[in-house]
């Protein structure tokens, strides 16, 4: 017994010497842990500010220019003769911009409808955990101006300018579930000034939702899908543009650096928001596919000044 | 124990410590962050230091690179801390009670990224007005600590990193 408490004794003096460094840690961390706890903010719920098609719940930071060149060839099922479709390619150019950490702009150019497109993009809030402002999910809105300007298809006609723009409103609810999952809904709302014929609705309802599954540090695996709803203003009009489908696409991200790559299939044309969710005409699963890619390449235009 | 050190006058502490670090690779980009958020004791008895470093509060001037270093490098979500648990060799040297400024060498465990190893350096301490000021500067390896460089922007980040510690210390009340 006496042995024992002597072993005891012996072992908590050693014990002090070699983990005095490790009470002085102790103590660091009691005199830090008093201190208001700040937020904890979810980052990279997303890679880029676009999931596939539509807007991801992410922005450029502010001060970063993003310069965004994305391609939808032809149809899959077109055959050999156009090489599945790699002889036909609609583009859109644009070019982001963060005013400020929770708002940034854009605009862009498709030749799809020879379309001019402007956004602005707010984040309403952040997902945190810890702090006085925690929530389990960030949320954004997304306002989209479209302006089309193909030739009028009746120029003996009296056209309206406005009746080119369209407009879709998206508010982009989204949470990153862990390191490797993040989800994300839309419900998005799409006006077109004019409507194509009598029956066609001017305002069209849709829900949207996508994720991605991250498959390692730099590769993520999407999808992203958007579901008109059959909502309507004026009875008896139909909710949706005649032989449209919901849009769908799949596809992956692959960051390299200052580049993000954006592979996908899609069954969608267009790459502005009222194309690719009201106009989407192919049928994902009867092979009217379209193979297409987004590439990101930021620039930082003003940089964060470090504390020296 | 911990009731001795809350009555001594010989501990140390700031919690408004500055860490950067930089690449020194001869890349257009700068490959540099700071933080000053780095909270530290100083044992001037015992001549141990220990720091604690939130691994997110490093910032760098472009947000992307900040993101990936987070993200990609230092995956900050599974370590989210840095330590140091370090003693001042040559204790002998430093007059605490007498300004002016004395050349130390340190000697410690520094954990990042998971990783534990044993890392010395040379810095000063600098005693002026009841205020100490450490100042240190030394390299890393990143393999030490197993952060790995894709090949692709191999060219932009080396291997050896410099890191430069600067604290103010106050009579920690």
């Amino acid at each position: 017994m006496k042995n024992h408490i002597l072993f005891l004794f012996l072992m908590s003096i050693s014990w002090s010497t070699v983990h005095a460094q490790d009470d002085l840690m102790k103590m660091l961390e009691n005199e830090t842990s008093n201190e208001k706890k700040k937020n904890d903010y979810a980052t990279a719920t997303f890679k880029t500010t676009r999931l596939m098609n539509g807007h991801s719940i992410e922005n450029v930071a502010a001060g970063v220019l993003d310069f965004k060149v994305s391609h939808r060839f032809g149809m899959l099922n077109s055959g050999g003769y156009q090489l599945f479709g790699l002889d036909q390619a609609t583009m859109r150019m644009g070019l982001d911009y963060g005013i400020s950490n929770r708002l940034m702009i854009g605009v862009g150019r498709s030749t799809f409808q020879k379309q001019y497109d402007a956004f602005g993009k707010f984040k309403i809030l952040r997902q945190a955990t810890g702090g006085k402002w925690s929530s389990p999910v960030s949320i954004s809105a997304v306002s989209t101006v479209m302006l089309k300007t193909l030739k009028w298809e009746d120029p003996k006609l009296q056209n309206y300018y406005t009746s080119r723009l369209s407009f879709a409103h998206q508010l982009i609810i989204a949470r990153k579930f862990s390191e490797g999952l993040s989800l994300q809904i839309m419900p998005s709302f799409v006006h077109y000034n004019l409507a194509k014929s009598v029956n066609d609705p001017n305002d069209i309802f849709a829900l949207g939702a996508g994720g991605r599954i991250k498959l390692t540090k730099r590769l993520s695996f999407n999808v992203e899908y958007y579901h008109i709803l059959p909502i309507s203003f004026v009875a008896g009009e139909n909710y949706r543009l005649p032989g449209t489908k919901n849009s769908l696409a799949i596809g992956f991200d692959i960051e390299t650096g200052g580049h993000i790559f954006q592979l996908h299939f899609t069954n969608s044309t267009g790459m502005t928001e009222k194309t690719f969710i009201t106009e989407t005409t192919g049928d994902f699963f009867k092979g009217d596919i379209h193979f297409g890619f987004n590439i990101s390449r930021v620039f930082t235009i003003k940089k964060k000044r470090l504390k020296k | 124990m911990s009731a001795f050190f809350a009555e001594a006058q010989h501990m140390y502490m700031t919690k408004t410590g500055k860490v950067s670090f930089s690449s020194r690779a001869k890349s257009p980009e700068k490959v540099e962050a700071d933080n000053n958020e780095v909270s530290s004791i100083l044992n001037t008895q015992s001549g141990e230091m220990v720091f604690a470093i939130l691994v997110k509060s490093f910032h760098f001037e472009s947000a992307l690179m900040e993101e990936h270093f987070n993200e990609n490098y230092v995956e900050s979500n599974k370590y989210p801390k840095s330590t140091f648990k370090g003693k001042i060799l040559n204790l002998s040297a430093v007059n605490f009670s007498k300004e002016g400024a004395y050349p130390v060498n340190v000697e410690g465990d520094l954990t990042f990224h998971g990783i534990t190893k044993k890392v010395t350096s040379a810095g000063s301490l600098s005693v002026k007005a009841g205020k100490i000021t450490a100042f240190s500067k030394f390299q890393v390896k990143l393999k030490d600590f197993k952060v790995s460089i894709p090949s692709l922007v191999a060219d932009k980040i080396s291997e050896d990193i410099d890191i430069v510690v600067e604290c103010n210390y106050e009579l920690k009340k």
